[in-house]
């Protein structure tokens, strides 16, 4: 059975459940802290890494609003070369495209290269229901899929497991889907590698369908390319007969110039490298090399929905680099379950309201998952203006009359506020806390591991007018 | 450059918070300016710049209070502000909260007062053009650099190096300094857990310094980070850094906080 997000609680209570672990936040806390020490080197040895964020945020932009012409260039470029479009409005659309065009193959086993968005869907979950066994092939995805269980960051969606808890997974689940870990398998990263080496390399050879993603196409040749690091990707896109690509409309960019700027930015964003491995690109099919037959299944699932809200859809923008989950004081003490989604972290924390909108608790409690302190703005490589996309998105959830007794409590403060003679007699009432806390109660949520201050004996106005007398 | 130029009216937005719970932070800012011959004025008529409010998401409600803000201290030629965090509402948020309230003359009115309210620090260093400030500390002091102040206003190294001047200081640098405390405003009574664990970790890196003051140019965060140390029986003291820089030599080393020898 495939786990899944649905159901789950709104963030304030998945993450209290998850902070608590001191298992996760130590696997979070290593982890993060070494992808951010590899990127922040990186980043800092290009000279013109600014503009390249800049051109980043332009081609993007660029893209976004001449989206539709740009997807009708990718159908046409595609078809010319030998592949198939097909259109997706909704995740239920596209898991049902590409269950058809497996159960066409006649095939009951597809491999995948490592896919956020076939995650967003839960392609797998669906093919399973159609009896096929979708089995992923990057490591970090298998860790996920041999554990049953859900993945915590874009990039390294295994990141809340230490090399112990994933040598127990491989020792318990790996016989059950194929060959066997190796007995006496230890917690050495390079023993690990070898296991899961030996039991993906069975699937690559005897799948006959693969399944990918893509991280951007290129509309002037209807080319998809896929950036990874361990080579799964290229042999899932070279070996099998049929592949089918699941990818989000807003992937694309116009010309190969433009994916220059996007590759010199990804590595280095992502996992701080200068380059990734393996960068493959394709263009429809190619007699005698590569798959027979290739699909390409554009797929909305909420993006024209964020298209259409002026602040947030530069979201779209997002290549899923992580480095704002790496760097996001929040995420690092939460991991990724607690944003009951595939995109954890702070795109998470805007791309899911806008993709389904705020009308459920969980995506309305999302955009409060920050103290807004800006660390994301500073690593976007697309330039996500994080904040300002979360107070837009705030200011919408008040507006849709969420949370009626804090209008009412933050309306009552604000009318005291904008009256002086209210405001003044506020201040000087004996035993305030401010005019929001009486003082010396228990305030829920501060004083479960914080002190109140004390209250000073006298307000900073009245020592002003006892000094000088009321002036203005 | 004639003589005497007439001095700009510089009026003092103390904030809510310091007003009612850090009056130090605001009583050390008038000392302070006064030393360095500001003559600074207190509108009594002002309240909160209201960004509690915005941050929540209650724009209209951050209308209201910003137009009292621009009636309060319309009359000014600058507004000096102890806090970053506060002194970016003008900025950062009004001008949405206008066009939210579709209030077109209030937008008007906050494109020409923003520009005019300065964090203090900045204002020291910017406008005032001075680092040593006269001020005599012999302390061991680290320094957090609050999330609004660091990214938000991007002070950089100013405060850094008004403590630096500081006669007497022992100054010792934050491990993990950059890293958001985990107050967020209404953040920490929405996420109390999250919050809690940011918190504890900030606590821990002022106490792997030794040093017997921590300050910041928020009294929030402080009031966030002091919290966790004194209910966990630290006796590290809080300070806004204006109550650092006011002090001189004839006040002497401040009460019940350790002496140390001049570092330099």
């Amino acid at each position: 059975m495939t786990r899944s997000f649905l159901g789950w609680p709104a963030f304030p209570e998945a993450a209290e459940r998850e902070v608590g672990n001191r298992q996760l936040r130590e696997n979070l806390g290593r982890a993060t802290g070494t992808i951010r020490g590899k990127r922040a080197l990186l980043a800092a040895e290009r000279p013109d890494w600014e503009q390249l964020r800049d051109s980043a945020a332009a081609i993007k932009d660029q893209v976004l609003a001449g989206l539709e012409q740009y997807l009708l260039q990718v159908e046409e470029k595609v078809t010319a070369a030998g592949g198939t479009v097909h259109w997706a409005r909704d995740a239920a659309e596209a898991n049902r495209i590409v269950t058809d065009l497996v159960r066409a193959t006649g095939e009951r086993e597809v491999v995948k290269v490592k896919s956020m968005l076939t995650e967003e869907i839960g392609l797998d979950a669906a093919l399973e229901a159609a009896g096929i066994s979708a089995r992923e092939t990057d490591l970090a995805a298998a860790i996920v899929q041999l554990g049953d269980d859900l993945p915590s960051h874009v990039v390294v969606p295994a990141l809340h497991r230490n090399r112990t808890e994933i040598r127990d997974i491989f020792v318990r689940e790996m016989g059950r889907h194929g060959r066997p870990a190796p007995e006496g398998l230890t917690d050495d990263p390079a023993e690990l590698a070898d296991a899961a080496r030996l039991h993906l390399r069975e699937k690559f050879l005897g799948a006959k369908v693969a399944v990918s993603g893509a991280n951007f196409v290129v509309a002037e040749t209807g080319t998809l390319v896929v950036v990874e690091s361990e080579g799964n990707g290229r042999m899932c896109l070279t070996l099998a007969d049929t592949l089918i690509s699941v990818v989000g409309i807003e992937k694309t960019v116009p010309t190969w110039a433009d994916l220059e700027v996007f590759l010199q930015l990804l590595a280095r964003n992502a996992t701080g490298e200068r380059m990734s491995p393996y960068t493959s690109t394709w263009t429809g099919t190619t007699d005698g090399d590569g798959p027979r037959a290739f699909h390409l299944v554009l797929v909305d699932n909420g993006r024209t929905r964020a298209l259409a809200d002026p602040v947030g859809r530069q979201a779209l923008r997002c290549i899923r680099c992580g480095a704002c989950m790496n760097t996001c004081p929040v995420y690092r003490r939460t991991g990724g379950h607690a944003y009951g989604s595939v995109y954890p972290g702070p795109i998470g924390a805007i791309l899911n309201p806008l993709l389904k909108g705020l009308d459920e608790e969980q995506t309305a409690s999302l955009p409060y998952a920050s103290t807004l302190c800006g660390a994301c703005n500073e690593v976007c490589p697309v330039r996500i203006r994080f904040t300002d996309v979360l107070l837009d998105l705030r200011a919408q959830v008040a507006d849709g009359g969420k949370h009626p007794v804090e209008r009412a409590a933050l309306g009552a403060v604000g009318a005291v506020m904008a009256r002086p003679a209210a405001w003044k007699a506020a201040v000087k009432g004996a035993g305030l806390v401010g005019p929001l806390l009486p003082a010396r109660t228990p305030v829920p949520g501060w004083t479960d591991n914080r002190a109140l201050p004390d209250v000073p004996r006298e307000s900073f106005r009245s020592w002003w007018k006892r000094n000088e007398g009321e002036r203005a | 450059m004639p003589p005497n130029p007439p001095r700009p009216r510089t009026a003092l937005f103390v904030t809510c918070l310091n007003d009612t719970l850090f009056p130090g932070a605001g009583r050390a800012t008038v000392t302070l300016l006064r030393r360095l011959g500001v003559e600074v004025d207190f509108p009594a008529a002002q309240s909160c710049c209201g960004q509690m409010h915005f941050n929540t998401g209650y724009r209209k409600e951050t209308a209201r209070l910003a137009r009292h803000f621009v009636d309060t201290f319309a009359d000014y030629e600058e507004i000096v502000v102890p806090s970053a965090s506060c002194a970016g509402t003008p900025v950062e948020a009004y001008p949405l909260a206008a066009e939210a309230a579709g209030d077109r003359g209030l937008a008007r009115a906050v494109a020409e007062l923003a520009p005019r309210v300065v964090e203090l620090t900045r204002y020291l260093t910017d406008r005032l053009g001075v680092e040593q400030v006269g001020a005599h500390f012999p302390h061991r002091v680290t320094y957090h650099p609050t999330c609004h102040s660091l990214r938000a206003t991007g002070l950089g190294e100013r405060p850094h190096r008004l403590l630096r001047a500081v006669a007497g200081i022992d100054y010792v640098e934050l491990p993990a300094a950059e890293e958001c405390c985990g107050f967020g405003g209404t953040f920490a009574v929405k996420n109390p857990a999250v919050s809690g664990a940011m918190n504890g970790d900030k606590a821990r890196h002022v106490l792997e310094t030794g040093a017997h003051v921590l300050a910041a140019v928020d009294s929030s965060c402080l009031m966030n980070i002091g919290g966790r140390l004194t209910r966990d029986g630290h006796r590290v003291r809080t300070l806004h850094l204006a109550e650092i820089l006011a002090r001189t030599e004839q006040d002497g080393p401040l009460p019940g906080v350790p002496v140390v020898e001049a570092a330099r």
